[in-house]
């Protein structure tokens, strides 16, 4: 079985995969919002500490926490690469015709660590849940069917889609397809891509019509409900307070 | 003897699919209580296409379609039908969409409006009968081919049906399953069903006759 998406975090024994996915929903929903607005020096430090806690408390592997921020600071790396001799004010620095602002740097800096407190505590927060797990809270919060229905199908059958891709790559393969910068290449993978197309069109209306044989009239009925424990709620409200305070530091 | 109890009765249906020579001409079928019917036919001869017509993902060009002596011909009456006949599809990867076994198995029923007691003792009575014991979690796309199978069956199963439609039931199954299947098709001697097959012994050891598709016509052999 190919497997896309390996939700590698979502497996694990912290208080904070035990969480309830909609208190971790919500938490990380207003954390995000605080962070990304504020402009307090002392406040986005504060969050970044408040995620690298959250991570710790989740017990995930540093090795890999790392390899997931390179992603995120390899884009920040080229904010850092602009924003100094783009972004005006007062000069610190001449180098030949160029100047490096001081307010650049600090926008650059409060960039970084805005970015990065809000990855880390999405990973610590939504990572260590099943991406079934989210959609399913996301039911409960009363997001619109539409959209949690779009989201769960999109993710069940990403699967199926790639797996369906995996051996259409093997039937070219062993048919000695090799891949090159010509002609065939271009026309072999767009009749690829548009076998794709064509096969998730069709899958969806089977899909569709599997559902109807069995009832489906346009509501999903839920089989489990998540139990919100006093743990939950404690949690919840030290997250919450945490975050709130946040904006109030001086 | 008790009179027959006709299911489903189709009258002078004719079917085709756009800019595609005809399948079905003026084509008659009667199917009733308590028969267990294989469906046989060359490739592309409309086996599949008479069971979306008959659950009403297909509309006819003309002709009657009648179920449960009441005449089909608009989405609203297919809604029935479709909580009375249960249609297994050939591929399970259409029919398993939920992330969960147990979730899966409970869309149908849910669907037919049992509440959460009722639908994990549904849940359970299909597990057992269909030896499906201790799948409950696990994730459905990750299951082999044969239990895909399976839990495609289980999931039309907990709809408690009076006539099952399976479609290719077997293909790519080995033995042991497909012995399973053979059980589980015995097992509710109230179920009427029709299954399409290319497979003589399967259909010998499940069904009590045999129909040929062919022309657009069904005729008994």
């Amino acid at each position: 079985m190919v497997n896309l998406i390996k939700e590698k975090f979502s497996k694990g024994t912290s208080i904070i995969h035990a969480l309830d996915p909609r208190v971790k929903i919500i938490v990380i929903l207003l954390f995000s919002v605080i962070v990304a607005v504020t402009d307090k020096t002392i406040s986005l430090i504060a969050a970044l500490l408040f995620s690298i806690m959250i991570v710790m408390i989740a017990k995930l592997k540093a090795k890999e926490i790392l390899s997931r921020l390179l992603v995120v600071n390899s884009f920040i790396f080229l904010l850092w690469i602009m924003l100094p001799f783009t972004f005006g004010g007062e000069k610190i620095y001449t180098l030949g015709s160029m100047g490096i602002s001081q307010e650049g740097i600090k926008y650059a800096f409060l960039i970084s660590i805005k970015s990065n407190s809000i990855v880390l505590a999405g990973i610590a927060l939504l990572s260590t849940t099943s991406v079934y797990n989210i959609i399913h809270a996301l039911h409960h919060l009363y997001l619109p069917d539409k959209l949690t229905q779009l989201f769960f199908f999109t993710y069940r059958y990403l699967h199926t889609i790639y797996s369906e891709y995996v051996s259409l790559n093997n039937a070219l393969k062993i048919r000695g397809f090799k891949p090159g910068t010509n002609f065939h290449t271009y026309k072999t993978y767009a009749y690829l891509v548009g076998m794709l197309l064509v096969r998730s069109y069709d899958r969806s209306n089977r899909v569709y019509d599997a559902m109807l044989c069995r009832g489906f009239k346009g509501k999903f009925w839920t089989l489990n409900h998540f139990n919100f424990k006093k743990t939950d709620f404690v949690a919840g409200t030290m997250m919450i307070t945490c975050v709130l305070g946040l904006v109030l530091l001086p | 003897m008790t009179e027959k109890v006709n299911l489903i009765k189709i009258n002078k249906l004719s079917f085709a699919y756009p800019s595609r020579q005809p399948i079905f001409n003026k084509m008659n079928f009667n199917f009733s209580k308590g028969q267990r019917i294989g469906l046989v036919g060359p490739n592309g001869s409309g086996k599949t296409t008479l069971f979306h017509l008959i659950m009403g993902l297909l509309s006819p060009l003309e002709g009657k379609i009648e179920i449960f002596r009441k005449e089909r011909k608009e989405e609203r009456d297919f809604a029935e039908v479709r909580e009375r006949i249960g249609l297994v599809f050939q591929d399970p990867d259409d029919q398993l969409f939920s992330p969960t076994v147990a979730e899966d198995i409970s869309f149908g029923p849910l669907n037919l409006g049992k509440n959460h007691q009722e639908t994990k003792e549904i849940l359970k009575e299909t597990l057992e009968t269909l030896g499906l014991i201790g799948f409950e979690n696990r994730i459905t796309h990750n299951l082999s081919y044969g239990e895909k199978r399976l839990v495609s069956l289980a999931t039309v199963w907990a709809m408690q049906p009076e006539v099952l439609l399976l479609d290719e039931p077997i293909v790519w199954l080995d033995e042991k399953t497909i012995e399973k299947v053979e059980q589980i098709l015995k097992s509710n001697q109230n179920l009427s069903y029709i299954i399409i097959s290319h497979d003589k012994k399967f259909l010998k050891n499940t069904t009590d006759s045999i129909y040929l598709m062919d022309n657009g016509e069904i005729i008994k052999i």
